[in-house]
């Protein structure tokens, strides 16, 4: 569980985040938004990129905020990027075996953990030692997953990992993702686009609007809230 | 998995099984391996016979700034960090090798080992900028605090044997050479000396780079966030990069604080760190190979158009075309691009013989 207090980021006279208040109990959630809505803004303040004003982050009772970056990396968070980075130079195993050195636990499993990840993701087919550059980007993206869950992750955040991936590799993709919580013991946010992603995949479902929290609750729910349509359609003139 | 069993089934490294590394070696790793042993042997057993003493300070000379290449190429190909205070740090450690090689009797590799530590402490100084700055800027810092550093030597000289913090004395010779090795007296044992212990500083740059820091330091070079995600501690790893290149830098030192008649300020003017840099990009910034073509461009060619009677500032112009070619033709240098022009010449050339198969060759062209 993880609980997220009054977060207010601020940027000169821009607040990305306004006094944020939400709670993310179990299993996958989705995080989604209208461009601009502050989703990455609120992953970047959690992986420590971006510093808050205010405001608090429990997660499994361990106070986010006291970690530095690198640390909270170490201690389970982990996450994907919009523009997907997994590490060109390495090979695909180099690539998660790094995340899992620098977590420093488990020296001794490496091998299983890393090719076990790699299995999970469903990339036992590749050769692990073939360079990440000259993969396609379905792969890439697995790859980056792998390298989110390897280890002993306990929060996971996916930053849009289904841009630019066709529907039968989204697919895939939500098979993944959904499985994570259960086999990899993590708690997963998932920010996406795609609505039939986050349907397929997230029992609970926040949304963020120009900073503020504007639903949380059941996907199904919170997808049919009239707040959220408008929000996505641009006709909330007061949320301006 | 069926695909990764049945490959290392083949190879007979079944107990391996589950191991990346358990396939079949590749070609190119067992043709750069003998290129590297016979390379070393020719150097360490023949060279030393068939030249004179002067070439062959030149090639210590080229072995010395091979392993100063090296540690830029590792902080500009695999970190993305410019510093152009190499050679600054060359001549740091040279001074430190002189003045404790003076004030006591320790043995030449302790003393190596002290040179070595002390100027990478002083690489981590000139390499804390680089936690907040980048590209330009970090380069025109570096360069600063070489000049910073030659300003000071000019004015200390390097111990040649007085009293005093500084090790110097006006009345003495001027400069005076550190003791070398008992074992490496002449100029054909140094060199083989010299050899052996480039050899060492190029082991331990490919231990750090196949190894965790250089899989950080990847990690750094293409995405700092994605490292820090990685949970990379990036201000460790941008210092150990710092380090490294100042400590196998500061070894280097020395050796040339034994290999003539002593060190002075001339040898290591500010701008070489420039022209330097030039030679690595023209060599390559990420193989280890590049780093002895860079050496040989930075020693061995100047004294080669020497011996020609030809001007030595001939060298920058060579050096400009060179960076030119390379960043147009050839953005991963000599060494990468020299191998694969010679097997397209050498394809070119076998072509009559093969036309009857000339698919079979087309195939093989790929």
């Amino acid at each position: 569980m993880i609980t997220i207090s009054d977060l207010t980021v601020q940027f000169g006279g821009v607040k990305p985040l306004d006094s944020v208040d939400v709670e993310f109990p179990v299993g996958t959630c989705g995080l989604i938004g209208p461009n601009g809505a502050g989703k990455t803004t609120f992953f970047n303040v959690l992986s420590g990129f971006v510093n808050p004003k205010s405001g608090s982050v429990m997660a499994f009772d361990t106070d986010l905020f006291a970690m530095p970056h690198y640390r909270r990396a170490r201690w389970g968070l982990r996450r994907t990027f919009q523009t997907e980075q997994a590490i060109e130079e390495l090979s695909v195993y180099d690539n998660v075996a790094m995340v899992h050195e620098h977590w420093g636990e488990n020296r001794s499993q490496r091998r299983d953990d890393v090719m076990g990840a790699l299995g999970f993701v469903g990339l036992d087919h590749l050769d692990p030692r073939s360079k990440v550059g000259v993969l396609d980007a379905r792969d890439r993206r697995l790859v980056e997953i792998a390298r989110a869950v390897v280890g002993r992750p306990r929060l996971v955040l996916l930053d849009e990992p289904a841009a630019g991936l066709p529907d039968e590799e989204t697919e895939h993709l939500a098979g993944v993702i959904r499985n994570i919580p259960e086999h990899m013991g993590a708690l997963v946010i998932l920010v996406d686009h795609d609505m039939s992603l986050v349907q397929n995949t997230c029992s609970i479902t926040a949304v963020l609007d120009f900073g503020k929290l504007i639903a949380a609750g059941p996907t199904a729910e919170v997808l049919r809230n009239e707040h959220v349509i408008k929000a996505y359609l641009g006709t909330e003139d007061d949320e301006l | 998995m069926s695909a990764v069993d049945e490959q290392s089934g083949s190879t007979g490294t079944g107990a391996f099984a589950p191991r990346p590394q358990s396939r079949k070696v590749p070609a190119k790793t067992i043709v750069n391996t003998v290129i590297v042993v016979v390379g070393m042997l020719f150097l360490f057993f023949l060279l030393p016979t068939l030249t004179s003493n002067y070439w062959l300070q030149i090639c210590t000379q080229v072995v010395v700034y091979s392993v100063v290449a090296l540690g830029l190429a590792l902080l500009v190909g695999r970190v993305g960090m410019v510093s152009l205070g190499q050679i600054a740090l060359l001549a740091l450690g040279g001074w430190v090798a002189l003045r404790i090689g003076f004030a006591t009797g320790l043995p030449f590799p302790l003393l190596m080992l002290a040179a070595g530590v002390m100027t990478g402490l002083f690489g981590v100084i000139i390499g804390l900028p680089a936690l907040r700055l980048g590209g330009l800027y970090l380069a025109l810092i570096t360069l600063m605090a070489a000049a910073a550093i030659s300003i000071v030597l000019q004015q200390t000289n390097f111990p040649n044997g007085g009293t005093g913090f500084l090790g110097y004395s006006i009345t003495g010779s001027g400069t005076a050479a550190l003791r070398r090795p008992d074992i490496a007296q002449q100029t054909e044992g140094f060199f083989r000396y010299t050899l052996i212990v480039g050899a060492l500083m190029f082991l331990l740059a490919w231990i750090h780079v196949r190894g965790k820091p250089g899989r950080a330091w990847a990690a750094i070079r293409q995405s700092q966030p994605a490292a820090l995600a990685g949970g990379v501690n990036i201000t460790l790893y941008k210092l150990w990069a710092f380090a490294l290149a100042a400590f196998m830098t500061g070894v280097m030192g020395c050796i040339l604080a034994a290999s003539g008649g002593g060190l002075t300020i001339l040898q290591f003017p500010t701008q070489e760190s420039i022209s330097l840099l030039a030679a690595v990009f023209i060599g390559g910034v990420y193989g280890f190979s590049g780093a002895v073509v860079a050496g040989v461009f930075t020693k061995l060619v100047p004294a080669l158009l020497d011996n020609w009677n030809l001007p030595p500032d001939l060298l920058l112009i060579l050096f400009g075309v060179g960076v030119l070619q390379v960043l147009l033709t050839a953005p991963q240098g000599l060494a990468v691009q020299f191998p694969k022009d010679m097997a397209k010449l050498g394809r070119l050339i076998a072509r009559p013989f093969t036309r009857g198969s000339k698919a079979k060759a087309e195939e093989a062209a790929r």
